[in-house]
């Protein structure tokens, strides 16, 4: 009999997203109350062996439904698919990880299988036999429980990291149903992929990494001889800094920011002092450098939900101000910290 | 090109959204167009002023919802239309996907449906694909750049944004598209905007205007939690070394789900 | 009596305060403290619209009532002083002059490329050694045939190196006897004419982001044609031009009472002592307060003149009275702004110190308050009364405004 919990496994062009081995590991949480396996559905061309890791990653089985036209995600035809083998298979639950793609594609079933789609779920629980998933709404300011009472399968998509990555396990095995699907003729062509463009803008930043005047502080720094005015080498001391700086804001997808006394000092320019932020996003995370924090008006911080203050002043102000703190160089515990966060964002 | 856009009225980014007898309350604060809906009208208006034709501003809401038609007719939209209907109360995105679609076909024949990539209220992002699945017509989410429309060829090239870069599409028309920021800033109203759109006629169109019997919403809500307020106590990381403390760091953002 | 503004003001307002704070809110600092009016100021105001708010569509403007070019001129001092001051000049002093007084030619000549923003206008009354006593000037403007020959020099002119037009005051009656009053013209100066000189000037205490100049005339030759009003009317003029310019002024004063509040409240929330928010000491409460009734009365006080000029009911009064208490009352907001900043309102990190530095021009130029006084107390006591001029400015009418045509315009007594 086909488990009840189907969890569809995200990728691009056959490498899986690290979220949908979260949402495996969510999938698994409500299992149990349903006394049912997971089974991992995967969808494209030449995916075999997604299959396989989905099952080391927690899956009991596998589907796995191949055509040369599903080699790019074309949102249409992969509901096709998906809706297909969700009306043979009937699963009371379908779990995907929330991705740019599987918005839609979670959408489409919906709408093919007359069900509720519930995207960004942080929390999931089982009331009755129904799948109450918890979502943010109004920008996280309020969280709202989700349920679709009568309606099968019920769609619910989990937010990145907001369940744990399961170990993988490579000696588990499961059935692996493999099938190859003749889709219809689409109205889309991708016609290529291509890097985004620069950085964030710092308006509407969610994560905000920033440097105060601290960045500039590290008497081991050799400025290169020809800079000798004294001014020139605490700029240049500070531009490394900044540059530890810019490597975190890259892996975490961040916007540079810099307090009004690393612009004064003219170690940055102007136009990353962090300001009003912008109409839609305020930052969810601002991680302050080498900030003393005795200048509390800096305007992105005070709308941050969380502060993580970084300084080698145990007494700075800015911890008062800090969610998390840790005391200690930030030349140090910058490259540190992006190492950390590297790791846990696979990236 | 006929092309209609989709907005909704929610409040305002600043507002204090609270729960009040089980209810989300803004208090006073004013209700604006979703700002991603701007995007998407200011889109629209670039797209008619390059190819011509007309673009029709449409919402599903209440009788305040008229005051975002305004506002997007005041940026340049010709006409506008409100969506109203007790069946549309309590509305899903099933709901409120079907009410659109139904809409979207009364005033076919159309080139283009052009939404924000989500709403700042309820925030699912997912209305604009399900309203393409309805009509059969290509959905084209995410959308940061329009690259071409070819009116005659019935075909418009985009960027989308994905978490692994941008993925180019061509699709044929008529379409779904919705748009993320990077599409261009939205104009403000024009002087003369504003004051048509103050003296515009708004129709309403119920469910039986369109045709529709409106399926009933699949998922409900039978909880609204406020965070609780979080007090700055800082919590002092400390570890033996560097590379100990970051790892620690993470573990505790992850475990507060900041990350 | 509806204290109400339309919906259509309401889109208004909403409009000029996103682009006050997306577009120059984020430069304003920088500028203030290099002493410069930021290059796209003026062509985004332009662009806009704004530049051309309250004249009527058939001369280049956009339409709308004297009420909404007060409502726009709150919410531009908002942002920063030098906005309104764009307003003041160009609108108020300037283009609403050729409204009132100006001849169809002369609209067609210099309102409908100012309204359009095509042209910058500006005004020039004050001189080096002339400011409250207007008929004292020196400048003079000596008819020869068909022309006049201008010679003088004007200074503490917003604008005067970037305007295209100045509204020019001179004397034309050279004689000793006569009033003096009676002896002053007005004239639509074109910039660009041979003999004229100009220059900015630094060092201001406020409304540093803005352009204040001198402008001197060398033998400028211009022509009759260019004449604004009758010759010798040129006082009467020039105060009634002080109206129109007074009202964006108190409605600018306004929004900087409002800009002191909103920073007020939003950094006594956040700042904590002894244990607790700021908020809750009352010594605070009661800046706060009285912060509110001063922006609350100087509202309705610049919001009944627009009505007046609206209705076309003389407002001079009215306007003086609205202009006097906005400054003044400006100024001590700023100020106590300031003192529940503490020593961050000492620094230009928040924007507290440079609504002081603006608010305080406020309160000498269009009128210094002790001007206003005088007149007040000459109004109550019978002392001073209003004639009836020959040209007043023109009711607001819908139709009118709003009708594209060639139709001549105003109410002429005469």
């Amino acid at each position: 009999m086909a488990d009840r919990i189907f969890v569809y496994i995200d990728h691009h062009l056959g490498e899986a997203v690290v979220a949908s081995w979260e949402a495996l590991y969510a999938a698994s949480t409500i299992a149990a109350s349903m006394s049912s396996g997971v089974t991992a559905l995967v969808v494209g061309d030449g995916v075999r062996s997604l299959a396989e890791e989905a099952i080391a990653h927690g899956a009991s089985a596998a589907v796995v439904r191949e055509s040369p036209s599903l080699k790019d995600f074309r949102p249409e035809l992969y509901a096709d698919v998906v809706s297909g083998v969700l009306k043979e298979s009937r699963p009371e639950v379908l779990v995907l990880p929330t991705t740019g793609r599987t918005r839609e594609l979670g959408a489409m079933v919906a709408v093919d299988l007359d069900t509720g789609v519930t995207p960004d779920a942080i929390a999931l629980e089982v009331e009755e036999s129904a799948v109450v998933a918890t979502r943010p709404i109004y920008a996280g300011k309020l969280l709202t429980k989700e349920v679709s009472r009568t309606r099968r399968p019920q769609i619910v998509m989990v937010r990145s990291r907001a369940f744990p990555r399961p170990t993988p396990d490579t000696a588990r095995k499961g059935p692996v149903d493999v099938a190859a699907v003749t889709p219809g003729a689409s109205a889309t062509e991708v016609l290529g992929y291509r890097a985004s463009d620069g950085g964030v803008s710092l308006t509407d930043a969610s994560v905000i990494v920033s440097g105060g005047r601290g960045v500039s502080n590290n008497g081991r720094l050799t400025p290169p001889p020809e800079i000798t005015d004294e001014k020139q080498q605490e700029i240049w001391r500070a531009h490394q800094g900044f540059e530890l700086i810019r490597q975190m804001a890259s892996v975490l997808g961040a916007a540079v920011g810099a307090s009004r006394a690393a612009v004064d000092a003219g170690y940055i320019p102007y136009s990353n002092q962090v300001g009003q932020t912008g109409k839609v996003v305020a930052p969810d995370l601002y991680i302050a450098c080498g900030i003393s924090g005795a200048i509390q008006h800096l305007a992105g911080m005070r709308t941050s939900k969380t502060i993580v203050a970084i300084n080698k002043d145990p007494e700075a102000p800015i911890f008062k101000l800090a969610r998390f703190g840790i005391v200690g160089d930030l030349y140090e515990i910058v490259p540190a910290l992006t190492e950390a966060f590297r790791t846990q964002l696979g990236k | 090109m006929n092309i209609v856009v989709c907005v909704k009225q929610t409040p305002d980014t600043a507002a204090t959204v609270t729960v009040e007898n089980g209810k989300v309350t803004w208090g006073d604060a004013p209700l604006v167009l979703n700002p991603w809906d701007e995007f998407a009208v200011e889109q629209s208006l670039r797209i008619k002023e390059a190819h011509g034709g007309k673009v029709t501003v449409i919402s599903l809401g209440l009788e305040g919802a008229r005051e975002a038609l305004k506002q997007a007719l005041a940026m340049g939209c010709d006409e506008a239309i409100l969506l109203q209907d007790p069946s549309f109360a309590a509305a899903d995105t099933l709901v409120a996907s079907a009410a659109l679609a139904a809409a979207l076909r009364k005033l076919d024949p159309l080139d283009l449906a052009l939404f924000g990539r989500t709403s700042v209220d309820s925030d699912t992002g997912v209305t604009a694909a399900q309203v393409a699945r309805r009509l059969g017509w290509p959905s084209l989410t995410l959308v940061a750049a329009v690259v071409a429309v070819d009116p005659q060829g019935r075909t418009i090239e985009v960027e989308r944004m994905l978490e692994e870069g941008r993925q180019q599409v061509r699709a044929q028309l008529p379409a779904v598209v919705s748009v993320v920021k990077e599409i261009g800033e939205p104009r403000y109203p024009s002087f003369m905007g504003i004051r048509k759109a103050s003296k515009a006629e708004i129709p309403t169109w119920s469910a039986a205007d369109m045709g529709l019997q409106a399926p009933s919403p699949a998922v409900t809500w039978p909880a609204l939690i406020a965070p609780p307020r979080v007090n700055t106590h800082c919590e002092m990381i400390s570890a033996d070394s560097p590379g100990e403390a970051a790892a620690q760091l993470v573990q505790r953002l992850m475990e507060e789900k900041v990350l | 009596m509806e204290f109400r503004i339309s919906d259509e003001q309401e889109m208004v307002v909403r409009m000029v305060r996103d682009f006050g704070q997306k577009e120059v809110l984020p430069i304003i600092r920088e500028w203030d403290r290099r002493q410069e009016m930021a290059p796209q100021i003026l062509p985004r105001m332009a662009e806009l619209g704004i530049l051309g708010i309250c004249v009527p569509e058939r001369y280049g403007g956009q339409g709308f009532d004297y009420l909404t070019l007060g409502l726009v001129c709150e919410e531009l001092e908002a942002v920063d002083s030098t906005l309104r001051v764009v307003m003041s000049v160009h609108m108020g002093l300037n283009s609403l002059a050729l409204l009132q007084w100006g001849t169809e030619a002369q609209r067609q000549a210099f309102l409908i490329p100012q309204a359009r923003g095509e042209k910058i206008a500006g005004f020039g009354l004050t001189e080096p050694g002339v400011g409250s006593d207007v008929a004292a000037m020196a400048s003079t403007a000596r008819r020869q045939g068909e022309d006049y020959l201008l010679n003088g020099e004007k200074m503490w002119i917003s604008l005067a190196t970037k305007a295209h037009h100045i509204l020019w005051f001179a004397r034309t009656d050279l004689g000793s006897a006569g009033d003096p009053h009676d002896g002053i013209s007005a004239f639509l100066l074109e910039t660009d004419r041979p003999g004229v000189t100009r220059g900015d000037i630094h060092g201001k205490l406020g409304v540093r982001a803005g352009s204040t100049g001198w402008v001197h005339c060398q033998d400028v030759r211009l022509p009759a044609a260019n004449r604004l009003g009758e010759e010798g009317e040129g006082f009467r003029i020039a105060m009634s031009c002080l109206d129109n310019g007074r009202y964006t002024v108190a409605a600018g004063a306004t929004g900087l009472i409002r800009a002191s509040l909103d920073a007020s409240l939003r950094y006594a929330n956040e700042r904590r002592a002894f244990g607790r928010s700021i908020s809750g000491f009352q010594l605070i409460q009661q800046k706060l307060a009285v912060m509110v009734q001063s922006y609350e009365a100087a509202r309705l006080l610049y919001l009944r003149a627009g009505w007046m000029k609206n209705a076309g009911l003389r407002n001079t009064r009215e306007t003086s009275l609205a202009k006097w208490y906005a400054t003044d009352a400006s100024f001590a907001a700023a100020s106590e702004a300031i003192q529940i900043h503490g020593a961050y309102g000492y620094s230009d990190e928040y924007d507290v110190e440079r609504y002081l530095r603006n608010s305080r021009g406020a309160m000498i130029y269009e009128g210094t308050s002790e001007i206003h006084q005088l007149m007040q107390a000459g109004y109550a006591l019978g002392t001073r009364k209003d004639a009836q001029l020959r040209c007043e400015l023109p009711a607001y009418d819908p139709t009118y405004w709003r009708a594209p045509g060639s139709a001549p315009a105003g109410r002429r007594t005469t």
